[in-house]
């Protein structure tokens, strides 16, 4: 128990260019449907980290378990040197506020007007914010998604990609040091995802965030990408820049680039 | 031959285990809220807006439903008191088997219908679309925010919405006896009144806390609890009345029994 505490403290002092997500032998499976077997990754401060992979491949499930959504059956999730899958659930929620999470459908509250979409997790964690500092950070964020006009939308009077950038509102509120995008731009119009994908680094620059990226979007992932990971049969199958991957000698990795 | 029965036998060994699985998770489901009810935050404000949908909104509904179980159950009575004599106890059996028994169970029905099932799809759509997901990866409390306050909304406006089915009943019991003869209405109140003591009133207001709690129980476990998929949002709703109808027989059914010992 001490020795878990000095540990905790330890990494607290961790320097500026530890990880800040290290997974090791990540297994996952639902009854028989053995999704993870046996992940390993890691994301650097400051770094976007794109993964690829094929539907159903477990990509959304593999960002869920980093913020504790899913139980594991196996393995270690290190989120700021600390290891999430031993921690109680008040442990896990400060670790929670600093990471942010983009829904793959965006996942917006449907009986809560845009405004009240942002405000609900703010006013909820930063307690003595007054009504006008709310209100004031509230219109900031949607002025940097560019949607100042929706703020009193409901969500059901959004399109698709405007949901995808009130989700990403929704997001930044906290201001988190990691973001999770589990499919930003899919279902949108290849400028609307250009958009999207500007956004992603113009987050990455202004707030110094590392960040996961789940994409089918291969000019999202050239875009946005530090580096990238393939995700096949429940393991990293490969890894490396847009450019080494783009050339490389697997032809199964080389056809994510046609 | 042996193997069919083998394989009846396992799967009826499934099914039990299924079900006492269900019985245990509700239960567990259901300490949480004592767990959690106590602690702060309290969501002041999601509840009582939904003592607002859950109380107001249903208030129509049971007006209708009120007026019509006083009026019919005052012209079916009518023969058989007439049949006695008795047509002078109309008033008093009107109002003392609305206020026993028929206005808490019917109405406690008529929200299950309306109520349950409203928040099990509620929820069972936020399940679905990742909406209660993302509250907890916000580490904001869903049971807290999402349970919590349906469940005591529930609780609290379900016994009143019985009460006003109440007074709704006594009035349509009223017309119903106007209908065949004359009788002033204040002498209709003041029968119906003195015939009602504390002890008809208190166990029937007692059970109907039972019947709120368990109403937005239900509801809450089977949105909660939905699976992936659209269809699930449908099962959540209808699986919330079934379930939700059949525990306000059986705590009817409990109520009456221990009424019956201690009064
Ligand atoms: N809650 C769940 N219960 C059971 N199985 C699940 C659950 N969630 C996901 N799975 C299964 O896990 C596998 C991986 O799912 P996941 O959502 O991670 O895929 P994905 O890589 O994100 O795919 P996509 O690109 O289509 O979003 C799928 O086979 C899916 O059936
Ligand atoms: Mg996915």
């Amino acid at each position: 128990m001490t020795q878990e505490k000095t540990n905790v403290e330890l990494n607290a002092l961790a320097t500026v260019n530890d990880p800040v997500i290290e997974i090791k032998e990540l297994y996952k499976s639902f009854g028989t449907n053995e999704v993870l077997k046996g992940v390993n990754l890691t994301v650097k401060k400051g770094e976007n980290l794109v993964i690829l992979g094929k539907s159903g491949s477990g990509k959304s499930i593999t960002i869920k378990c980093i913020v504790g959504l899913m139980g594991i059956d196996k393995g270690e999730i290190k989120v700021f040197g600390s290891d999430i899958t031993k921690m109680d659930n008040s442990e896990l929620n400060k670790i929670r506020v600093r990471i942010g999470f983009l829904f793959q459908n965006a996942a917006l509250y449907d009986s809560m007007s845009v405004r009240e979409n942002l405000g609900f997790t703010l006013m909820r964690h930063a307690k003595d914010l007054t009504a006008e500092e709310v209100e004031n950070q509230i219109k900031e964020i949607l002025e940097s998604v560019g949607l100042s006009e929706a703020i009193d939308k409901m969500p059901s009077e959004l399109s698709g990609g405007m949901r995808k950038r009130i989700g990403l509102a929704r997001t930044l509120i906290l201001k988190p040091e990691i973001i999770l995008y589990d499919e930003p731009t899919t279902g949108l119009d290849t400028i609307t995802s250009r958009e999207i994908s500007e956004l992603v680094l113009e987050i990455q620059k202004k707030y110094k965030t590392s960040s996961i990226i789940i994409t089918h979007d291969m000019a999202c992932a050239k875009h946005t990408s530090d580096r990238l990971m393939i995700l096949k049969d429940g393991v990293i199958h490969a890894e490396g820049t847009y450019d080494e991957l783009e050339k490389s000698d697997d032809e199964w990795v080389r056809s994510f680039f046609i | 031959m042996s193997n069919t029965l083998t394989a009846k036998k396992e799967s009826i060994i499934s099914y039990l285990k299924e079900t006492f699985n269900d019985v245990g998770n509700v239960t567990l489901f259901a300490f949480r809220f004592f767990k959690e009810v106590i602690k702060p935050p309290y969501e002041m404000k999601e509840f009582i807006k939904q003592c607002y949908v859950i109380g107001y909104k249903s208030l129509p509904l049971v007006t209708i439903t009120g007026f019509i179980m006083g009026l019919v159950l005052t012209l079916q009575s009518r023969p058989t008191l007439a049949k006695f004599g008795a047509e002078s106890w109309l008033p008093s059996m009107v109002a003392l088997s609305l206020i026993r028994e028929i206005a808490p169970v019917i109405t406690a029905l008529i929200c299950a219908g309306k109520v349950s099932s409203g928040i099990g799809a509620e929820l069972g759509s936020m399940k679905v679309t990742e909406q209660i997901d993302a509250m907890e990866v916000s580490a904001i409390n869903p049971y807290k925010y999402l349970v919590v306050t349906r469940i005591l909304a529930t609780t609290l406006m379900i016994p009143l919405l019985v009460i006003y089915a109440d007074g709704i009943g006594v009035i349509g019991g009223y017309i119903g006896i106007n209908i065949h003869s004359d009788v002033n209405f204040h002498r209709y109140l003041a029968q119906v009144l003195e015939s009602i003591t504390f002890l008809d009133i208190f166990p029937a207001t007692i059970k109907t806390f039972f019947f709120g709690f368990f109403i937005g129980m239900i509801g809450c476990y089977k949105g909660f609890n939905a699976a992936n998929g659209t269809e699930s949002v449908g099962k959540a709703a209808n699986s919330a009345v079934v379930t939700a109808s059949l525990t306000i027989f059986i705590i009817d059914m409990l109520a009456v029994q221990i009424t019956d010992l201690f009064f």
